[in-house]
């Protein structure tokens, strides 16, 4: 219990004294996991209206294996994301591996299938009518696509703290890819890991208290954005 | 639709945070080094104190991969890493003897030593040797907590059950962890059973511990880092100067101080000894 009590008082001694190091570890964590959910927005979203609007044989198929890919374990997708980056590897030539570019890549990857999956469902949730609706009125296809995904904001807002949990949260991939490199690829997560191994037990806690702060801060904006305007 | 508007300026903000504050990548790359390296270096702060001195006086980056000593050298064999700092003698003998490195230097020494529960249920104080004391853990049956990790600290270990006659693999009272130094001595505290370990990594983590030192200063007990460069003629793509770099930095005379000196504040007595020039014969290998 002292340790909890010990974990406590540092997390809100580093935060109130604004220990530098710290500091910089919180950021990087944050830059890496939102430039990972904007581009997991992007191919998620787009690739799940497509795979929800769009009608092709093998369509269960592919969507079951989306969905699978939301629970895509981060230390497989570490692995596979350093094969790949390895200097002898295929994409060896881009000089990438153990930076944040390197995790960002990776956290894109757990990120996408979790928005992708979530962008179906909420887009296969909508009346089936609207559409046609819609395109009675006169909208143009990419009109129609729009109004749709924005008829679905409210679970698509969930689908983007969804992946943004996963990537902020996971620390196989990052320690892989990353490899927690002091001032450079170090984030809270991999810093927690080491911490711990090092027996710094309440420094440890104290970046696990950081951790869930900043979760809440962003889930919380989030949450604000969402359930200002419910549908009537 | 107010809430796009304000989805939007949120999106806008937050790239706009990124761009400006993403470290590039593209310049660091350039000029960075990859040190593959055991977790007893990192684990023990060693490298903490090291590295800023030798990126402030080279100008390099270095890319510390903290693993066991088996995984770092096996990076070095795929030519994913410019240097090795590693602890596992017999091991880096084939490596140099494969032609993947180049030149293999002595940078410091400490000792291992075997800990565990101050009750000592197996009795191992009391024994004269460390291959006498892996004995009597193996016939009290008492827990023993392996790395398993392939890690120069798990070499040295399967080499003292090898001497002792033990084969204590699938041994209800021998648990692998996979973990490095610093969790595996946390478990075995938490499981109140014996493990070996390097002096500094212990000596770092003690306050936490509860485990005792057990067994020590037996000659077989020396636990040797070299410094080695990796061979470009296998692997073009390895950063050669970038490795020697490093590897002169560690058996400088003005780091080999830094290295004696380090943890002498804190714990009262030196962490490593620096060995830099030094034949090997004279610390008895």
């Amino acid at each position: 219990m002292d340790l909890l009590v010990d974990g406590f008082a540092k997390a809100i001694a580093l935060l109130t004294s604004l220990d530098q190091e710290v500091l910089a570890i919180t950021l990087l964590s944050l830059k890496v996991s939102v430039t990972a959910t904007l581009i997991s927005l992007v191919l998620g979203i787009s690739s799940g209206t497509l795979l929800a609007l769009a009608d092709f044989p093998g369509k269960r198929l592919i969507v079951s294996i989306v969905n699978t890919g939301m629970g895509l374990p981060p230390v497989v997708v570490g692995l596979f994301v350093t094969i790949f980056l390895w200097r002898n590897g295929p994409f060896g030539y881009l000089d990438i591996l153990y930076t944040p570019t390197a995790m960002i890549i990776a956290q894109a990857v757990i990120a996408t299938p979790i928005v992708c999956g979530i962008t179906v469902a909420s887009i296969q949730n909508l009346p089936p009518n609207l559409r046609l609706q819609i395109l009675a009125l006169g909208a143009t296809r990419l009109q129609m696509v729009l109004i749709l995904i924005k008829e679905a904001r409210l679970p698509l807002l969930a689908g983007v703290m969804a992946g943004f949990g996963g990537v902020i949260s996971e620390v196989g991939a990052s320690i892989m890819v990353g490899g927690n490199i002091k001032g450079y690829t170090r984030v809270l997560t991999t810093a927690t890991v080491m911490e711990s191994g090092m027996g710094n037990f309440d420094m440890a806690f104290a970046l696990s208290i950081i951790l869930l702060l900043l979760c809440f801060a962003i889930n919380y904006l989030l949450t604000r954005i969402q359930q200002r305007e419910r549908p009537r | 639709m107010k809430i796009w508007k304000q989805f939007s300026l949120l999106l806008a903000a937050v790239t706009a945070c990124i761009a400006f504050g993403l470290p590039a990548p593209a310049s660091a790359a350039s000029k960075s080094i990859i040190l593959a390296t055991t977790t007893s270096t990192q684990d023990s702060g060693l490298l903490d104190v090291l590295i800023p001195i030798f990126e402030k006086e080279s100008g390099y980056l270095v890319k510390t991969i903290a693993v066991g000593s088996g995984q770092a050298m096996a990076m070095g064999m795929k030519g994913e890493a410019d240097v090795l700092l590693v602890h596992s003698p017999d091991a880096e003998k084939k490596f140099m003897a494969e032609g993947f490195g180049t030149t293999r230097r002595l940078v410091m020494h400490n000792d291992f030593i075997i800990v565990g529960p101050a009750s000592d249920p197996a009795r191992i104080r009391s024994a004269k040797t460390s291959v006498d004391a892996l004995k009597r853990i193996a016939q009290s049956g008492s827990l023993f907590l392996s790395r398993g990790d392939n890690s120069g600290t798990h070499a040295k270990e399967k080499g003292l059950w090898k001497g002792a006659g033990i084969t204590p693999a699938g041994q209800k009272w021998y648990q692998q962890t996979g973990l490095g130094m610093g969790l595996t001595l946390n478990v075995a505290a938490e499981k109140k059973g014996y493990t070996l370990t390097d002096r500094a990594t212990y000596l770092a983590l003690r306050k936490n511990l509860g485990l005792a030192i057990l067994m020590e200063g037996d000659a077989k007990l020396l636990n040797v880092y070299h410094v080695i460069e990796l061979n470009t003629a296998k692997w073009p793509k390895i950063n050669a100067a970038g490795g020697k770099a490093f590897a002169d930095f560690m058996v400088s005379r003005k780091t080999q101080e830094v290295i004696g000196k380090f943890g002498v504040k804190k714990f009262g007595s030196p962490l490593f000894f620096p060995d830099a020039g030094k034949k090997p014969e004279t610390l008895g290998l």
